[in-house]
């Protein structure tokens, strides 16, 4: 029907890879998407050698954006911490491999946004006001 | 600026296939697909009628309005008018100079809030509203409430989705200022017995303000029959252009209050110390109208007076029929609001377990089928419903029961897509 939703994107949403809450997460980062009510929460343990030794996931919303997370912590599990913060937008796009609408970009990139969030060690965007944590 | 009566044709069956050679969009193709426009209480298409309306203005006779003596000024002039007098007509409006073209229902609820509400709500005062509100009839109240520390009362809706009227009276015996009220709701598509309603706010000495902006595009809105003091709705959302809108209040509300904007057109006579205000409705209109907007937007009240109002609900009424009962038997899907056709408009909300809107709404738009995902600018309504977002089809006059079961038909593919 459709190559937007291709399989390994559906794959990576009923089956998001370092789904969960993180004990001892070093860093975090929440963000949303109000206009779709996307979320996600990044978390991060990075050693002290700089290196994200693991990385966990959480959050709901649609195929795009949570399969988009999944992906993205598969992309920097044992990277340095500034490998992730010199991760871009093409780069996830590109991970996704799809042609994502412009109405769509958001969804694409929140998790893009969230790991930045915790890489960079923010309590909110440049910008925003500090987010709520997640609601229910 | 008489308001004629216009004989209104009864509920006769709408005749959809010439209706819809009159509106040249749904003869597009998406991804290849016949378009599906089921995004009606978003925006509506627009017939020729309305479009050849407002290119005649600029093609013919361009100028602006109660300015110039020549020719032109006096033929734009004179289509205003008409447009005020034909959507005068078409809510029952007593005078035409009660008819205040704003660009959208949203600026008329705000002139409300601001031109009323701030001269009229007092600290301690009740405001009352419902869950079931458009962010533009919620926001401007909410705001005003923060502003001057009125109390602000959100009344509920029961599990079915309809308005909890036991609660609405009561709130309003306790006393209330002001009611803040939608006609239909934009969320659930359900309709609220505002006639009764006013009935009670007025025992309790409230002003009413109705939102109309997903009633008066759908069904019959007679501003002296209900009984309020305010209505609003928009041009955009009943075959009109964007641009358009209204706000009606009564006379004796509007003499009395200050204007909302200043400038041009609204004055009658300006000197350095002081200015004195032009008279109603123009008082309310500073600046340039959108005058070709309004036009377009008397042709739009005459198209659907010519096809008949009542015979556009009946109609909306028999798609609602026809789709509810294919969508609630459908696995995973969950329909909001009420599951039975009383008291409603073209409006379904749902949700597919599994899917999230945002994805439906893509699957969908590969069919050709336009509908809305997300809060509907509904947030305290998607709250209360425990969701996020849904999944919104809405209909219109050109909608045909074919296209609820291509809509059917897409959601299974959908389902599919995502095995749910």
């Amino acid at each position: 029907m459709d190559d937007l939703y291709r399989d390994h994107i559906l794959d990576h949403y009923k089956n998001p890879r370092n789904y969960g809450d993180l004990e001892g997460a070093t860093h975090h980062y929440h963000d949303t998407n109000p206009l779709c009510g996307d979320e996600i929460t990044m978390f991060l343990l990075v050693g002290d050698d700089g290196c994200i030794n693991d990385v966990h996931f959480t959050g709901r919303g649609c195929a795009i954006s949570q399969a988009s997370a999944s992906l993205l912590t598969e992309k920097i599990k044992g990277k340095t911490l500034d490998e992730a913060k010199a991760v871009d937008k093409d780069a996830v796009l590109e991970d996704l491999g799809i042609t994502i609408s412009p109405a769509r970009v958001k969804c694409a990139l929140l998790s893009l946004k969230t790991l930045k969030g915790a890489a960079w060690g923010l309590t909110a965007w440049p910008g925003e006001e500090p987010k709520e944590a997640a609601k229910g | 600026m008489a308001v004629t009566a216009r004989p209104t044709r009864s509920a006769t069956k709408l005749d959809v296939a010439r209706i819809r050679q009159d509106f040249p969009v749904l003869s597009q193709t998406v991804h290849g697909k016949p378009l599906v426009w089921l995004d009606s209480a978003s925006t509506s298409q627009k017939p020729r009628q309305v479009l050849e309306a407002m290119r005649a203005v600029y093609e013919e006779y361009n100028a602006n309005i109660h300015r110039g003596v020549y020719e032109f000024s006096e033929r734009t002039t004179a289509a205003f008018e008409d447009a005020r007098a034909a959507v005068a007509r078409f809510i029952n409006a007593p005078a035409a100079r009660e008819v205040i073209f704003v660009r959208n229902a949203t600026e008329g609820l705000n002139l409300v809030a601001y031109a009323w509400g701030r001269d009229n709500i007092r600290k301690g005062d009740r405001i009352v509203t419902t869950v079931l509100e458009h962010h533009s009839d919620f926001v401007p109240w909410q705001q005003l409430a923060m502003e001057v520390g009125a109390e602000l009362v959100v009344v509920d809706i029961d599990e079915e989705g309809r308005l909890r009227l036991d609660q609405l009276r009561a709130e309003l015996e306790r006393g209330a200022k002001v009611l803040a009220i939608t006609h239909t709701s934009n969320g659930l598509g359900v309709i609220n017995p505002v006639k009764e309603i006013v009935g009670w706010a007025k025992k309790a000495g409230a002003t009413v303000v109705v939102d109309a902006a997903q009633s008066a595009p759908h069904m019959r809105v007679d501003v002296q029959d209900i009984g309020c003091d305010f209505v609003a709705f928009s041009g955009h959302k009943m075959l009109g252009p964007v641009g358009s809108g209204v706000v009606w209040g009564r006379a004796a509300l509007l003499e009395r209050m200050r204007p909302f904007l200043y400038g041009g057109d609204m004055i009658s006579r300006v000197s350095i110390e002081r200015s004195e205000w032009n008279e109603l409705p123009w008082k309310f209109e500073a600046g340039t109208s959108a005058y070709v907007d309004a036009i377009g937007l008397g042709a739009a009240v005459r198209y659907l007076e010519d096809v008949g109002i009542d015979a556009v609900h009946a109609h909306e009424a028999d798609l609602v029929a026809h789709l509810l009962p294919r969508l609630i038997a459908e696995e995973a899907v969950t329909v909001f609001g009420p599951h039975d056709t009383r008291d409603r408009v073209g409006v379904v909300s749902f949700d597919v377990k599994g899917i999230h809107p945002h994805d439906m709404a893509t699957l969908l738009d590969r069919e050709g089928i336009a509908v809305r995902a997300g809060h509907h600018c509904n947030n305290p309504l998607m709250t209360r419903l425990g969701v996020a977002a849904t999944t919104r089809a809405s209909m219109y006059l050109y909608n045909t029961l074919e296209e609820m079961d291509a809509l059917v038909a897409a959601i299974r593919k959908a389902k599919k897509v995502f095995g749910v």
